[in-house]
């Protein structure tokens, strides 16, 4: 039996009162330490002292429930996912549940965070324990009411019944009654084989909405006497702004204002990384408007700073891997004398260039700011950061700033970075009016917060038994490595080294799709696949032995991974995949990864069709533990490999004198339907462990996998991103 | 400024804007259609794609000048209740992660099925090339898109 605790130090996380119109509302904390604002406890007839409480059930007499969800919705789907944990404990059929989220202007909820694939894992907890309190409670007022204890009832979809009886009543029908019930210390929460709505597939919540073109985006945002605004930002990175033909501008149709801002703020943090801290602002009321005259300015820019090149991206890594400083490192046993003591060696050095993230919904915020307040609207993933930042510029007390959510046209990372919704407060602020700030696609793909470029090092020393007897990495990126020292093949070699190198740029970067973890992937599982070729072995097995030595006879104190279940992920998907069977003209490739506290397996399927490589299927083994939303954990699954395949294939921003080459989709490629694999097979390993991320595990393991099909079709070993650029013209036979 | 009456989801918009205003930032400024989306200005992304006469093409490539007696038709007009096949099928598939594509993918899947109502896989690929979906929901659209073509 599994119980959790409704309190804490004396602090409950739960709250009960009658609801509005009838029933019982339920108020828990989603996240400990998370707050909502006072418009949203008027708004919804919220007592007073119900502080640090974000989440609410309502149970209203008609026995429909209201589940008001927080979360940041990015797409992967916590809109839907998280209500079904809270009805699952509750008890109530899905049908007569309602999620709800308050018209934006009234505020709602605040300090979520939606980053590191982590929504689900930290309110797995919270969510249950509200469910299973509230059904506790439904059940004792039942219990009360027919004078029977609760260990007499049953309950079954939102109706309690007497199990030696006929009476019956509905969650409805006693919701108002439940209110008066004391709140108990500790909840049983359901047995995991009980669950019958978690593990099922829902449909999302938002579905009808989006696909009647609802305005639920950012950029659809509007308010009564709101102005639009864009910005123009230093046309390479190296540059800024001296001054600008304002006078010139001013006077175009439709502008109603132009000038320069500043966005430096102290102490920043690093949520406010951007590429430029003073900008051009232009003013009107029609976007078109502003487009052309954004054409029309002439400024002065001066440099700054070096304006770097994409060779030089790659000298200075080059350089960083020679004799860069070495930040952090691994050292297991005598790697040097290993490796001079092996019969077989192999190095490689694997490389991938910038990346912007590209969301499809280029970044955008509403700000309305006055004397004494600011009112922020839009997609962000971190409104707490972004508060934070406003009032630091603004000089206003934080309780003063309001950030509210929309609907979010993708994050991918992006948008953990505040930026955006700063440079929509210092307009709001100059022109005294609420002011929607747009960017265009050309602003988005140019300003920065970049992934950073990598290069690493790897290479393996194979004894005379094709035994792995020596392991090294030497990792290093603009500006940071993306060696992970404790991750695998930590633990399975006996001497083994991996080493961090940072290397400068001015190009700003942040954290992109499972940052790190994507590109250490890609060039760790293709590195391995050479290294089992040249032992000798089929990669999965190779693969396998390596963790058998991690469960068995672990190398040095800790490794960063659980090995069973990075195993079973592999065994899966090679019992999934007929791993081992050929088909003539399919090419395979495998690789696995664990990141964000999940497992994830692949095998990749690719034929050649006139000479250009195609991926024709791909089967994927994820251990996320329990899974909560089935087919839409599919899909978020299905949408990381496709930006895998899609990145390390096609995509690339290269630079020149400090300013970006591909400002557009015409010359930056992101993969399109045709180039998309045909079917993506998600296979799930079942166990009992609470849930772990999703939104990013799916897409490193696709590098890798894709690598080594592609060595499979092509006989060449791709080791730079983008490889589509990379692969030598076939011979076509026949 | 010019005035121009265009047909819009089969009601007549008498809209005053500059020859060259393109026709998404008339739907989205001047007439509220937020359905349509800006995604890329250059009709390289697909996520403004409406029909005109009946045929997928780029809001954002279509100046208001040449539009006059033509009939378009926006994501908000493409059924009353929300129930062309093609929303049908995207619900049936739960398609959309982010959803902001959406729109366009939605608009250019049902010109295609209306001119080609037992599409190929490569049908769907040349028709649907020019909508960049960035969360890669592409093996559901096309599953989609071949469920729509049975409804």
């Amino acid at each position: 039996m599994t119980k959790i605790k409704t309190q804490y130090n004396r602090r409950s996380f739960l709250k009960v009162s009658a609801a509005a119109g009838g029933g019982m509302l339920i108020g828990f904390s989603w996240l400990t330490g998370c707050i909502t604002d006072k418009e949203t406890k008027e708004m919804v007839a919220i007592p007073k002292e119900w502080y640090e409480i974000n989440g609410y059930i309502k149970i209203g007499d008609t026995g429909m429930v209201t589940i008001y969800s927080p979360n940041p919705e990015i797409g992967q789907n916590v809109r839907t996912s998280m209500p079904m944990i809270v009805a699952e404990e509750l008890d109530v059929d899905w049908e007569n549940v309602v999620v709800e989220q308050a018209p934006l202007n009234t505020g709602f909820y605040q300090n979520q965070f939606a980053g590191g694939s982590l929504s689900i894992k930290l309110s797995w907890n919270a969510l249950r324990m509200a469910g299973a309190t509230g059904r506790r409670m439904l059940l004792e007022a039942a219990s009360k009411e027919w004078g029977l204890s609760v260990s007499d009832l049953s309950v079954s979809k939102g109706v309690i019944k007497e199990i030696n009886g006929e009476r019956s009543i509905t969650y409805g029908e006693i919701a108002s009654k439940a209110v008066g019930i004391e709140i108990p210390e500790e909840v049983e929460l359901k047995e995991i084989k009980d669950f019958n709505l978690i593990g099922t597939s829902i449909k999302n919540v938002d579905g009808k909405k989006i696909v009647t073109g609802k305005p639920l985006f950012g950029l659809d945002y509007n308010r009564e006497g709101m102005q639009l605004a864009m910005i123009q930002h230093p046309p390479a990175f190296g540059m800024k702004l001296k001054d600008f033909n304002e006078d010139e501008i001013k006077k175009m149709p439709g502008v109603k204002d132009a000038f320069i801002i500043d966005t430096t703020i102290s102490e920043p943090a690093w949520s406010d990384e951007k590429g430029f801290l003073q900008l051009i602002a232009i003013v009107g009321e029609s976007t078109w408007k502003l487009i052309k005259a954004k054409k029309a300015i002439k400024a002065n820019w001066e440099v700054v700073s070096e304006l770097e090149n994409s060779e030089m991206h790659l000298n200075k890594m080059e350089n960083a891997l020679v004799s860069g400083a070495i930040k952090d490192s691994r050292k297991d046993g005598n790697p040097e004398e290993a490796f001079k003591n092996a019969a077989k060696i192999v190095e490689r050095t694997y490389s991938s260039p910038f990346l912007p993230h590209n969301t499809m919904e280029p970044m955008n915020f509403f700000a309305h700011v006055t004397a004494d307040s600011a009112e922020l609207v839009g997609p962000t993933q971190t409104p707490e950061a972004l508060e934070g930042s406003v009032a630091k510029l603004l000089n206003l007390p934080i309780e003063n700033v309001t950030v509210n959510m929309t609907r979010m046209g993708g994050g991918f990372g992006r948008r953990l970075y505040v930026h955006f919704g700063v440079e929509a407060a210092a307009i709001s602020k100059k022109i005294g009016a609420p002011v929607k700030l747009i960017y265009t696609r050309e602003d988005d793909m140019s300003q920065g917060t970049y992934r950073p470029a990598y290069q690493s090092t790897y290479k393996a020393g194979l004894d005379e038994n094709n035994n792995l007897i020596a392991f090294s990495v030497r990792g290093t990126g603009l500006p940071e490595s993306s060696v992970f020292p404790n991750r695998f093949p930590a633990g399975t070699v006996d001497n083994y080294l991996a080493e961090e190198i940072s290397a400068k740029t001015n190009v700003t970067t942040g954290a992109w799709r499972a940052p790190r973890s994507h590109f250490t992937a890609g060039a760790e599982q293709a590195f391995l696949d050479e290294v089992a070729e040249l032992a000798g072995k089929d990669p999965i097995d190779f693969r396998l032995e390596l963790f058998d030595k991690a469960i068995k006879n672990p190398v040095g104190e800790k490794y960063d991974y659980e090995a069973e279940r990075y195993a079973g992920v592999l065994k899966l998907v090679k019992e999934k995949s007929n791993w081992g069977q050929t088909q003539p003209g399919v090419y395979r490739g495998v690789a696995a990864y664990f990141c964000h506290s999940s497992y994830v397996a692949e095998v990749i399927d690719l034929v050649m069709e006139n000479g250009q490589p195609k991926v024709k299927k791909v089967w994927c083994a994820v251990d996320c533990g329990i899974v909560v939303n089935r087919d839409a954990a599919k899909n978020m699954v299905q949408g990381g490999v496709i930006d895998g395949i899609g990145h390390a294939m096609y995509s690339e921003l290269t630079f020149n004198n400090g300013a970006v080459n591909e400002m557009n989709f015409d010359r930056y490629q992101l993969m399109r339907h045709s180039q998309a694999p045909e079917s993506i097979e998600v296979f799930f390993v079942e166990n009992e462990i609470a849930p772990t991320g999703l939104g990013e595990p799916g897409l490193p393991p696709a590098v890798g996998a894709l690598a080594n099909a592609l060595y499979q079709a092509t006989g060449q070993r791709l080791t730079k991103q983008p490889f589509a650029n990379h692969i030598k013209a076939q011979k076509i036979l026949g | 400024m010019p005035i121009y009456n265009l047909k819009i989801n089969g009601e007549i918009h008498s809209i005053e804007a500059d020859s060259d205003t393109p026709l998404l930032w008339v739907l989205r400024d001047q007439i509220n259609l937020l359905g349509t989306k800006y995604g890329c200005g250059i009709g390289q992304c697909g996520a403004c794609t409406v029909h005109v006469n009946g045929n997928a093409l780029r809001s954002c490539s279509l100046l208001i000048s040449q539009l006059q007696g033509m009939d378009i038709v926006t994501i908000e007009g493409l059924s009353k209740e929300g129930d062309h096949p093609v929303q049908q099928a995207w619900l049936q598939h739960d398609v959309p992660q982010c959803g902001y594509c959406q729109s366009g993918q939605i608009m250019s899947a049902a010109a295609l099925l209306k001119n080609n109502p037992n599409p190929s896989d490569s049908d769907i690929d040349a028709a649907m090339n020019g909508n960049i979906c960035r969360c890669g929901t592409y093996v559901r659209i096309k599953e989609a898109i071949k469920t729509a073509s049975k409804l």
